[in-house]
């Protein structure tokens, strides 16, 4: 186990804390700069979709693990980016110019919903962004001159200073990559400094934040635009990926979706938003893998217990029908987040955490050391 | 005139007259007590004065400054800071965290500078890291700089709570009992803390107190309240034996 002597106030700041990290870091940055010449093009078309999960996750984070608002309302904020980038596209818009302008008009966007939403906390806030995400889906459908409504939009091939860079070329994945790490490097940043501080403490107690001279308000409406801000961007790249945009991908579901991937990951660090990111991303093959080949198999082991095939084929039929429910997918998605919060309420991060502890303890782990105690009685009234 | 000064303070729930025509005043340098029962209105006068409640008249100064229509955040910008009754610390974030967010007040980088970590977002931090360390040297924290608030004992979350307040640098601290739930020895602790606040960093204290040895021990006056009213003012000695407080605690 490694005991760090902290001797300088720039250990209290410094992003990695001992030179280990250094070490890590630089094997997965490596791995990551290599990916493209090794894994297959569904691999790396997966691991673009990650990234730019992973990014929308951040942003989640900015907004829900370290502000304390809750939203259900950023795939809307996505459909925002990525339908700004395809309206501005059409004016023959260069993409660095198309990117900037998507993440900052969303960020003007999140800005004015995080205004009415500073009366609101907890499950009306839910509710409020969730109205949101369902007009923005509405005007998507209905703003014909600009969306071309329910027929879509088709998103031109991406083309970077008179390059064409296809979207499923390696400078694509690279182009995602680097705006996953800058996003990541920058809310790091903004978590050292006064403001993400600021975040925190209106997170936990907005009563103390406010006699500590936090203007809550505003730093709730920066929390928001900032949030918006990094989705709109995840948009506009999520958008080149997809190379067509349609109101019906930008439902309540994605919105979901990014919460499982915070809630999931973990929202207590940034790790989190990464590896929720990876598994929300690799549940999708996984289920149609299993719709796909379950029935087989189920029908299969009953035959090998001795079930005649009219029955093996009756069972087939079944499972089959049951596997291609509509909404399955989304109660899965509902099983699995109460799973998590009933049992790893730190999520995947935080069960990595707890192996690496227990390694580095061992043999002295104790459960206990990831429990919380109770929380003493707040003030309530003082909201 | 007076540093600090309460005028015909009061705070109305419909009928109830939770603070009645309130006036004290506060000198630079001194500490001074509030006591009375319970729901007498004390920690009532700190949420006006802190602007969690806005009074239903009265006006509050200091410095000569009219601050009674201060947004909240602005009344810590101008060095009063507080501590609660019922400890509201940031219970997911470190020891450290929290005290630097004490630090707010003095933060003047932009956010585009934060999110780049420029030189001068560098520098200004290692500043407040400096001032949160010479906090944490005045109050005993060392041990317990990079733990998480949700972990620690009431006993140490209380200094914390004291820890932040200071680390604003302020002018005038309110704390609201400072020794509930704590044994004997850490009371003891929080009076030399007190008084040396006074004589060390120069802070003005006002401070609501149940504990008579506590308020004895420190305070320079004691304002005694009943039902949002104030019964008597003075040494602690004299406020002890005014009638109407010896009827409003035992009962006449």
């Amino acid at each position: 186990m490694r005991f760090l002597f902290k001797t300088d106030y720039e250990d209290d700041i410094k992003l990695f804390p001992h030179s280990g990290y250094y070490v890590s870091y630089g094997i997965l940055l490596a791995l990551l700069l290599i990916a493209p010449f090794v894994l297959s093009s569904y691999l790396m078309s997966q691991l673009v979709f990650v990234c730019i999960y992973a990014t929308v996750g951040v942003a989640l984070l900015i907004l829900t693990g370290f502000t304390g608002q809750a939203s259900l309302g950023h795939a809307a904020f996505l459909a925002i980016g990525a339908y700004t980038a395809a309206y501005l596209q059409k004016y023959n818009v260069p993409f660095p110019v198309y990117f900037l302008a998507s993440g900052g008009l969303t960020g003007i966007i999140g800005a004015m919903v995080g205004f009415p939403a500073l009366r609101l906390t907890g499950i009306y806030l839910v509710i409020a962004t969730i109205s949101f995400a369902l007009i923005v889906e509405e005007i998507l459908a209905r703003w014909e001159s600009v969306t071309n409504g329910n027929e879509g939009m088709r998103v031109k091939t991406l083309s970077l200073l008179g390059v064409t860079v296809p979207r499923d070329s390696p400078t694509f994945y690279f182009l995602c990559l680097a705006v996953l790490v800058l996003t990541i490097v920058g809310t790091l940043n903004l978590l050292r400094s006064p403001t993400g501080r600021a975040f925190v403490a209106i997170r936990d107690s907005e009563t103390a934040a406010r006699s500590m001279g936090v203007n809550v308000a505003l730093y709730k409406v920066k929390s928001f635009a900032i949030s918006a801000a990094i989705t709109g961007f995840a948009g506009v790249l999520f958008a080149h990926k997809l190379s067509f945009i349609s109101p019906e991908m930008f439902t309540l579901q994605l919105s979901i979706e990014f919460i499982i991937v915070i809630l999931i990951g973990g929202t207590f660090s940034l790790h989190g938003a990464v590896l929720g990111a990876i598994f929300i991303v690799m549940i999708d093959p996984f289920l149609t893998y299993l719709k796909d080949d379950m029935p087989g198999m189920i029908a299969g082991v009953a035959a090998t217990f001795g079930a005649g095939p009219a029955t093996a084929g009756n069972i087939k039929s079944t499972v089959a029908a049951f596997a291609s429910l509509n909404g399955l997918k989304g109660a899965i998605y509902g099983i699995i987040i109460v799973l998590f919060v009933l049992f790893e309420p730190l999520g995947l991060y935080g069960r990595w955490l707890k192996i690496k502890l227990f390694f580095q303890l061992f043999p002295l782990y104790k459960r206990a050391t990831f429990k919380r105690q109770k929380i003493y009685v707040k003030s309530e009234r003082n909201r | 005139m007076s540093y600090f000064r309460a005028e015909n303070l009061s705070l109305h729930f419909g009928g109830l007259k939770a603070v009645d025509a309130v006036s004290f005043a506060v000198e630079r340098g001194e500490i001074l007590s509030i006591i009375g029962p319970n729901g007498a209105g004390k920690s009532s006068i700190f949420n006006l004065i802190s602007r969690i409640y806005r009074p239903t008249s009265g006006r509050i100064f200091f410095e000569d400054q009219d601050i009674t229509e201060q947004p909240p955040y602005d009344i810590a910008r101008l060095g009063i800071a507080r501590t609660f009754q019922n400890i509201e610390l940031f219970e997911n974030a470190t020891v450290l965290s929290n005290l630097l967010v004490g630090r707010h007040r003095h933060s003047t980088t932009q956010l585009w500078q934060e999110l780049l970590f420029l030189p001068s977002v560098r520098a200004n931090e290692k500043v407040h890291r400096r001032r949160v360390e010479q906090v944490i040297e005045f109050l005993d924290l060392e041990p317990y700089r990079d733990k998480l608030i949700s972990g620690l004992p009431y006993g140490v979350r209380k200094v914390i709570e004291l820890a932040r307040a200071l680390c604003s640098e302020p002018k005038l601290i309110l704390l609201d009992e400072p020794s509930s739930g704590l044994n004997v020895e850490e009371t003891d602790d929080m009076s030399f803390w007190i008084r040396d606040m006074k004589s060390e960093l120069g802070v003005t204290v006002l401070m609501v107190e149940h504990d008579m040895s506590l308020v004895n021990r420190v305070s320079d006056r004691v304002i005694a309240l009943n039902y949002g009213r104030v019964l008597a003012m003075g040494s602690p000695a004299e406020v002890q034996r005014h009638p109407d407080v010896v009827a409003a605690y035992l009962g006449a």
